[in-house]
C-alpha cells in the first residue's frame, strides 16, 4: 500500500495552530505517511511534529469556508488546526483518520524510522533472560531456565525462556500448561534474596464447575515451598468473580487440593471498566468550567484513584507476604496478563532496590510486561478520547506507571529515575518510533522480526544524553524495602500526566532546575575539594620523604 | 522527662492507640501537669514521650468502656488526635474531669505563656519583641509621603478600641472626616491603610461595613472614600470589595448595616466576593476533620467527604478575593477598600493574601511575620475568640487564620521557588497560634494586649522562629530567581484542581500518611554541606598556597592530617515508624491473623481489630531494622543534625518541654 493514496492533500498553507499556553501560530501544514507537521511561515521552524499513531480521535467543524480540526492525542493533549477551505479541511481530516488507524503493524512508523543517533548499545540485547537469571543463580540453585516454550507451542503469550522450579521437568510443565488459562503455567517472577521467598505468576487454573485438578500443577507450586512452610495465592479477582469464572471453565485453587496454600482474593478491575475510568478522568481534567465541588466529585466519580489504591494495596500485601511473613506467593487473575503483572511488578518496586534504578526498571518492564505477554498492541490501541469501546483497550500499563509515581512521590530520594522517565514510557507505549511496545507478546514480536526491522526504545533511552533527562538528582541508593502509604490522603492525582496540557508547568519546571543546580553545585565543590586534598596530601608526603634521611 | 514536675495526676498502664495501624498501640504512663498532658511509653529502649499543651486541646470525648478499659479521645487544635485507653473507668473519669477544667482556662494568667520561661534575660526578651516593627514596615512601603500620613486620631484608642493607635490615612482625610466616617462603620472601624503599592501609588485600605441600612448615608464616609481615591493620582476610581456573599450583605441592611450604595459615593466600583462567614467555615473544617478521622476510608469516602466539607471551595473563595485585589492594584493601578462585616476576619484574609501576591517582601521569612503582625494582630483579629484560648462562646471559634495559612501553602505549591520559608514554618506558626506559649496571639486587640502588659510578661514567637530560621528555609528560594520579584501571577480564574488537600497539615501527626522522604530536608542538608565545602575549599586553597611556598623554601612544616572525606549521604527520612508496612490486607477474612510459618514471632499481618491486649509495647522497633531509616541516617556523617527535622528525636512538643522542666 502506498501512503500517497491516503494523503489526498499533502500540504495546506495558512493553517493556524492553537495549543494551550502557546500563542496561535500560522504556518504550512504537511502530511507525511507517519507525521503531521506544521511549520511556521515566518522562520520555517517546525512548530508541531505529531505522529499519526498518537492521534486518538479528531473532531471537525466548519464556520463558512473555514474548517477546524480538533486533534485529540493519546497522550491527552488537544490541539486545534484552523484550515482555510472546506475541501482541504475534509481531505486533511480523512487522511489523518486513515493514517492514524492503520491496521497493519508493519506499516507503523517503527518500521520506517531511521535513527539519527549512533547506537551505543543495542537495546534488543540489553535484557536477555539468561542474564537476568544469572542474577538469581548466584543466590539459589532451586530454579532453572526452561526452553519448553521455544516454539511458543506450550504458551503463545510466554517468551521462549522461562524460570521454573528445578525439579519440575518440561513434560510436567506441558501438563500444567493444559490446566492454566492460556497455557500460562506458574513461572518465577521474583526471587527475594533476603529470605529465598518467591513471587510466581500464572493464569487461572481451569478447574471448571466440576473441580478439575492437576497433580502436576499442585506438585509444581508445592515445589517452591521450603519444608514445613506455607504460601499464599493472591487472586486479583474478588471471590465472587473467581467463582463465576468456573462456569466458563476457569476457576481458582481449591483448598482441599492445595492444603499448603492460603488463598486471598482482592478485586482489581479490568478492561473497559478501567478504560471508562480513564475517559471520565481525562474529561474532568479537561473541563475548565466546573466549580470546586464538582471537580472533586468528578475526580471521585472517575474511580481512577480507587483503582490506584486497590492495585497498590494488593502489591503491598504481596510484598508483605514475602518480606514480613516469609512466605512465597503465587499471583494470578484470569489470564494473568494484566492485573497480575501490575501486582508482581509493583511488589518488586517495593522489595527490590534494583528495580528502582533506571536499568533495573527497564529490566522490570522487559521481564514483567513485555516478555510476560502484556498485550500492549491491544491495550494501548486507543486512549481516553476514543469511543470505540473495544473490550481489549485498557490503561493497565498507565495505571502501573501511576502507581510507581505514587511510590516515587512518597520516596522521592529512593528512585534513580524521575517523573519524566515514567511519562516518556507512557508516551512510547501508546505511540512511538521504536518497536519495543509493538505486538502483544514475544511470539508476535518474533514473527514481526522487530529486532531486525525496528529500533529498540532502550537503544535510545540508555544513551548518556537521554539518561541525563531521566535521572533523579535526589537519588541515594536505598537498599531497604520501601512501604508506601495507600491511604486516600497519601494518594494524589498524577498532575504530570493528567494536567500536563491544562496548566502551565513553568514554575514547577523552574523549581526542578533549581533543585538540579543545588545538587550539581554541591558535587562540583566536592570534586574540587577532593582534588585539593589530594594535592595537599601529595605535598605533605613529599615533605615527609624529604625529611626522612 | 524531669521528675520535678508536679503531677496533678498519674495513671499507669495506659494504652496509646495508633490510629493507622492497630498493631502499634503503646503501653505507658499518663501524666497530667498544670500545663501538659504527657504520655511516656514503657518500652525501655525508646521511652518515647508525647506532650500536649492543655491549650491545644479542642475536645475530650469519653467513649463507652470495653473489656480493655475506658477509651478517651483527645482532639487537638493542631490536628493531633490522641486515643488513650485507661484501664480503670474511675481514672478515666478523673482525667476527663481534670482536662475539661485545664483545657478551658478562664483567665489569661492561666495560659502557658505566663509560666513559659525560655531562659532569656529581660533584655533578650525586649529585643525579641522589637524584632518585628510595623513602623519600619510602613517606612518600607514608602510612607509617609505626599498622599499618606500617620494619624494620631486613634491615640488612646479614642475612636476605635479594636484598631491600633498608629494608622496611616490619606493626607486629605481630616480628623473630622475620620471620626465622622468611624461613626458610620460597624464598631467604628473606619477605612485605614493596609498596604501601599509604591510602584503606582495604589493602595489597599480596610474597614468594617457601613451602617447604611436601606438608605442612610454619611457625608464624612463619602469624603473618606474620596480621600482614598485622591491619594492615588493614577486612577479616577476605587474598588470597594465586600468579601461577603451578596445575600449576607443584603441581610445586614435590615439590621441597619450593609454595603456602599454606588450612587452615593463618587467613582467607586463595588464588588462582592462570596467568602462565607465564620460559622460556615467552622462547620466546614469540622466536616473535613471527620473525613481525616475515618478509619481506613475508601478513596470515595475520602473524596466525597472532602467535597461535601466544602473546605477547598472556601479556600478558593479566599484566594479569589486576594487575586482580585492584587490584580486591581498591580494591573489596573486602582486602590481598593476591602471590608466584610466587622472587617477583622474575611477582610484580614483577603488583604493578607493580596499582600502576599503583590509584595515579595511578604514572601520572605521576616516579611511574613510582618504581614501577620500587620493585617492580623495589629488590626484586631480576635485571636482569643476565634481560637478559643480562654473558655468562651464556642460559636465565636472559627479557623480564620488557618485558612489564610493554607492559602499560603497552596501558593507555595504553585510557586515552589517564590517563598523564602518552607511548609514547616507555616505549620509551626499554626501550632503556636493555639499553643499560647508565646504572647503574640493573645487577646482580641492591641488595646487588651497593652493592658495585660504582654510584652513585659511573655515572650515573642517571632524571635523564637527567627532564632531557629535555619529550620524554616526553603532551599529552592533564591532572591534573584524569576519567581521571586514582583507579583505572583495566577490565572484570574484559577482552575479548581490547583487546590489540593493539605495532608502535611491536617494529618501531620499521622506520620504513616506523610511522604517518607522529604525533598526539602534533603536539599537543606545539601546546601548546608555546600556551605561547609565552600569554607573548606577556601581553607585548602590557602594552605596549599602556603605549602607550595614553604616547599619552595625547603622548609619543613608539619601539617595537620586532612579531614576524613565526607560522605554525600543525607538523612531525609521520617522517623523509623514511618517506613513499616501498614494494614494492607483490609478486612480479608480469608487471611489468617497469625503467620502460617512463624509460630511465636509477632506477625506483621494482623487483621483483627481487637488485638490491643496482646500487642506488647512496640515490637516494631525490631522488625523495622530492615526497612527502618536508621540505616539511612547512619550513612550520613552528621546523623540527625544533618537534616533538621522536627521529628528527629522526640515530638516537637517535647522540645518545648525542655524549657518547662529545666
Amino acid at each position: 500500500m502506498e501512503f500517497a493514496e491516503l494523503i489526498k492533500t499533502p500540504r495546506v498553507d495558512n493553517v493556524v495552530l492553537h495549543r494551550p499556553f502557546y500563542p496561535a501560530v500560522e504556518g504550512t501544514l504537511c502530511l507525511t505517511g507517519h507525521h503531521l507537521i506544521l511549520s511556521s511561515r515566518q522562520d520555517n521552524t517546525e512548530e508541531l511534529w505529531l505522529l499519526h499513531s498518537n492521534i486518538d480521535a479528531i473532531d471537525k467543524r466548519f464556520v463558512g469556508p473555514l474548517g477546524t480540526i480538533i486533534i485529540k492525542c493519546k497522550d491527552f493533549r488537544i490541539i486545534q488546526l484552523d484550515i482555510p477551505g472546506m475541501e482541504e479541511c475534509l481531505n486533511i481530516a480523512s487522511s489523518i483518520e486513515a493514517l492514524s488507524t492503520l491496521d497493519s503493524i508493519t506499516l507503523m512508523y517503527p518500521f520506517f524510522y531511521r535513527p539519527m543517533f549512533e547506537v551505543i548499545e543495542d537495546g534488543w540485547h540489553s535484557f536477555l533472560p539468561e542474564q537476568e537469571f544469572e542474577l538469581y543463580s548466584s543466590a539459589t540453585s532451586e530454579w532453572r531456565l526452561s526452553y519448553v516454550n521455544k516454539e511458543f507451542a506450550v504458551c503463545p503469550s510466554y517468551p521462549p525462556i522461562v524460570i521454573v522450579p528445578k525439579y519440575i521437568d518440561d513434560e510436567a510443565l506441558r501438563k500444567v500448561a493444559m490446566f492454566r488459562h492460556g497455557g500460562r503455567f506458574p513461572v518465577l517472577s521474583y526471587y527475594h534474596k533476603k529470605n529465598g521467598m518467591v513471587i510466581m505468576r500464572s493464569g487461572q487454573p481451569l478447574t471448571g464447575t466440576n473441580g478439575r485438578r492437576c497433580k502436576e500443577d499442585e506438585k509444581l507450586i508445592n515445589a517452591t515451598l521450603r519444608p514445613g512452610k506455607r504460601g499464599y495465592i493472591i487472586d486479583t479477582r474478588s471471590l465472587n468473580v473467581a467463582q463465576q469464572a468456573r462456569a466458563k471453565g476457569g476457576g481458582f485453587e481449591q483448598e482441599a487440593h492445595y492444603p499448603q496454600w492460603r488463598r486471598i482474593h482482592k478485586s482489581i478491575e479490568r478492561y473497559h471498566i478501567l478504560q471508562e475510568s480513564l475517559i471520565k478522568l481525562v474529561e474532568a481534567c479537561n473541563d475548565q468550567t466546573h466549580n470546586m465541588d464538582r471537580w472533586l466529585g468528578r475526580l471521585e466519580a472517575s474511580n481512577w484513584l480507587t483503582h490506584i489504591k486497590e492495585i497498590l494495596t494488593t502489591a503491598c500485601l504481596a510484598a508483605q507476604c514475602i518480606d514480613r511473613e516469609g512466605a512465597s506467593i503465587l499471583i494470578h487473575g484470569t489470564e494473568g496478563t494484566d492485573s497480575t503483572l501490575q501486582v508482581t511488578s509493583l511488589a518488586q518496586i517495593i522489595l527490590e532496590p534494583r528495580s528502582r534504578t533506571i536499568r533495573g526498571f527497564e529490566a522490570l518492564i522487559e521481564r514483567e510486561w513485555l516478555q510476560a505477554g502484556h498485550p500492549f498492541q491491544q491495550r494501548c490501541a486507543q486512549s481516553a478520547y476514543c469511543n470505540s469501546k473495544q473490550k481489549w483497550e485498557s490503561p493497565v500499563f498507565l495505571l502501573f506507571l501511576d502507581c510507581v509515581w505514587q511510590i516515587l512521590r512518597q520516596f522521592p530520594c529512593s528512585f534513580e529515575f524521575n517523573e519524566n522517565f515514567l511519562i516518556m514510557l507512557f508516551e512510547h507505549a501508546y505511540a512511538s518510533q521504536f518497536g519495543t511496545f509493538l505486538g502483544n507478546n514475544e511470539s508476535e514480536r518474533c514473527k514481526l522480526k522487530l529486532q531486525q526491522k525496528t529500533m529498540s526504545l532502550w537503544s535510545w533511552v540508555n544513551r548518556p544524553s537521554e539518561l541525563r533527562k531521566f535521572t533523579n538528582p535526589l537519588f541515594e541508593a536505598n537498599n531497604l524495602v520501601i512501604w508506601p502509604s495507600v491511604a486516600p490522603q497519601s494518594l494524589q492525582l498524577w498532575e504530570g500526566i493528567f494536567l500536563r496540557w491544562n496548566r502551565s508547568s513553568k514554575y514547577l519546571d523552574e523549581a526542578y532546575e533549581e533543585m538540579v543546580n543545588i545538587i550539581e553545585y554541591n558535587k562540583e565543590l566536592q570534586a574540587k575539594v577532593n582534588v585539593l586534598r589530594r594535592q595537599l596530601a601529595e605535598l605533605e608526603t613529599e615533605d615527609g620523604t624529604q625529611e626522612s634521611p | 522527662m524531669g521528675t520535678k514536675d508536679k503531677f496533678i495526676f498519674k495513671v499507669e498502664n495506659v494504652c496509646l492507640v495508633d490510629r493507622i495501624s492497630s498493631k502499634k498501640a503503646a503501653l505507658g504512663t499518663l501524666y497530667l501537669t498544670a500545663t501538659h498532658v504527657i504520655f511516656v511509653e514503657n518500652a525501655a529502649d525508646t521511652r518515647k514521650e508525647t506532650w500536649i499543651l492543655h491549650s491545644q486541646i479542642s475536645t475530650i470525648e469519653k467513649q463507652a468502656t470495653t473489656a480493655t478499659g475506658s477509651p478517651l479521645l483527645i482532639r487537638c487544635k493542631n490536628f493531633q488526635l490522641l486515643q488513650l485507653i485507661i484501664p480503670q473507668e474511675r481514672d478515666c473519669h478523673d482525667v476527663y474531669i481534670s482536662l475539661i477544667r485545664l483545657a478551658r482556662p478562664v483567665k489569661y494568667e492561666e495560659l502557658y505563656c505566663f509560666s513559659f520561661n525560655p531562659k532569656l534575660d529581660k533584655e533578650e526578651r525586649e529585643q525579641g519583641w522589637m524584632l518585628i516593627d510595623l513602623g519600619e514596615e510602613y517606612k518600607r512601603m514608602g510612607l509617609p509621603n505626599n498622599y499618606w500620613q500617620l494619624s494620631d486620631v486613634n491615640r488612646d484608642y479614642r475612636v476605635c478600641d479594636s484598631y491600633p493607635t498608629e494608622l496611616y490615612v490619606p493626607k486629605s482625610a481630616t480628623a473630622h472626616i475620620i471620626v465622622g466616617s468611624s461613626k458610620f462603620r460597624s464598631r467604628r472601624r473606619f477605612p485605614a491603610l493596609s498596604y501601599y503599592y509604591k510602584d503606582n501609588h495604589a493602595s489597599i485600605c480596610r474597614s468594617s461595613q457601613p451602617l447604611s441600612g436601606f438608605s442612610a448615608r454619611c457625608l464624612e464616609d463619602e469624603q473618606m472614600l474620596q480621600a482614598i481615591r485622591k491619594a492615588n493620582p493614577g486612577s479616577d476610581f476605587i474598588y470597594v470589595v465586600d468579601t461577603r456573599p451578596k445575600l449576607n450583605a443584603m441581610a445586614n441592611r435590615a439590621a441597619g448595616k450593609g454595603y456602599e450604595n454606588e450612587d452615593n459615593y463618587s467613582n467607586i466600583k463595588f464588588q462582592f466576593i462570596g467568602i462565607e462567614n465564620i460559622h460556615v467555615m467552622r462547620s466546614s473544617l469540622q466536616k473535613m476533620l471527620e473525613v481525616c478521622e475515618l478509619k481506613s476510608p475508601s478513596m470515595s469516602d475520602f473524596l466525597w467527604g472532602l467535597e461535601n466539607s466544602g473546605w477547598l471551595r472556601h479556600i478558593k473563595a479566599i484566594m479569589d478575593a486576594g487575586i482580585f485585589i492584587a490584580k486591581a492594584v498591580s494591573e489596573e493601578g486602582a486602590s481598593v477598600l476591602v471590608h466584610c462585616s466587622d472587617g477583622w476576619d474575611r477582610t484580614a484574609q483577603a488583604c493578607s493574601v493580596a499582600g502576599l501576591l503583590l509584595d515579595p517582601h511578604y514572601r520572605t521569612l521576616r516579611g511574613f511575620m510582618v504581614l501577620i503582625e500587620k493585617d492580623w494582630i495589629s488590626f484586631g483579629h480576635k485571636f482569643n475568640h476565634r481560637y478559643g484560648n480562654l473558655d468562651g462562646d464556642p460559636k465565636e471559634i472559627s479557623p480564620v487564620i488557618d485558612q489564610f495559612i493554607e492559602c499560603v501553602w497552596q501558593l507555595m505549591e504553585q510557586f515552589p521557588c517564590a517563598f523564602e520559608f518552607n511548609e514547616r514554618f507555616l505549620i509551626h506558626i499554626q501550632h503556636h497560634i493555639y499553643s499560647c506559649q508565646f504572647g503574640n496571639f493573645l487577646c482580641n486587640s492591641q488595646k487588651e494586649r497593652q493592658e495585660l502588659k504582654i510584652q513585659e510578661r511573655t515572650y515573642s514567637l517571632w524571635a523564637h522562629l527567627w532564632k531557629n530560621r535555619a529550620d524554616y528555609m526553603n532551599p529552592l528560594f533564591r532572591a534573584d530567581h524569576s519567581q521571586t520579584p514582583g507579583t505572583l501571577c495566577l490565572p484570574s480564574t484559577p482552575f479548581n484542581f490547583m487546590y489540593k488537600f493539605w495532608n502535611g497539615m491536617y494529618n501531620r501527626f499521622e506520620k504513616g500518611l506523610q511522604p517518607r522522604q522529604s525533598v526539602t530536608d534533603y536539599l537543606m542538608a545539601v546546601k548546608e554541606e555546600t556551605q561547609q565545602l565552600e569554607e573548606e575549599l577556601e581553607a585548602l586553597e590557602e594552605r596549599l598556597e602556603k605549602m607550595q611556598k614553604i616547599q619552595l623554601n625547603h622548609t619543613k612544616v608539619k601539617s595537620k592530617q586532612s579531614e576524613p572525606s565526607k560522605h554525600s549521604g543525607f538523612s531525609t527520612s521520617d522517623n523509623s515508624t514511618a517506613n513499616t508496612p501498614q494494614d494492607y490486607s483490609g478486612n480479608m477474612k480469608s487471611f489468617p491473623s497469625r503467620s502460617p510459618s512463624q509460630g511465636d514471632e509477632d506477625s506483621a499481618l494482623i487483621l483483627t481489630q481487637d488485638n490491643l491486649k496482646s500487642s506488647d509495647p512496640d515490637l516494631s522497633a525490631n522488625s523495622d531494622q530492615e526497612s527502618g531509616v536508621e540505616d539511612l541516617s547512619c550513612r550520613s556523617p552528621s546523623g540527625g543534625e544533618c537534616a533538621p527535622s522536627e521529628d528527629s528525636g522526640k515530638d516537637r512538643d517535647s522540645d518545648e518541654a525542655v524549657f518547662l522542666t529545666a
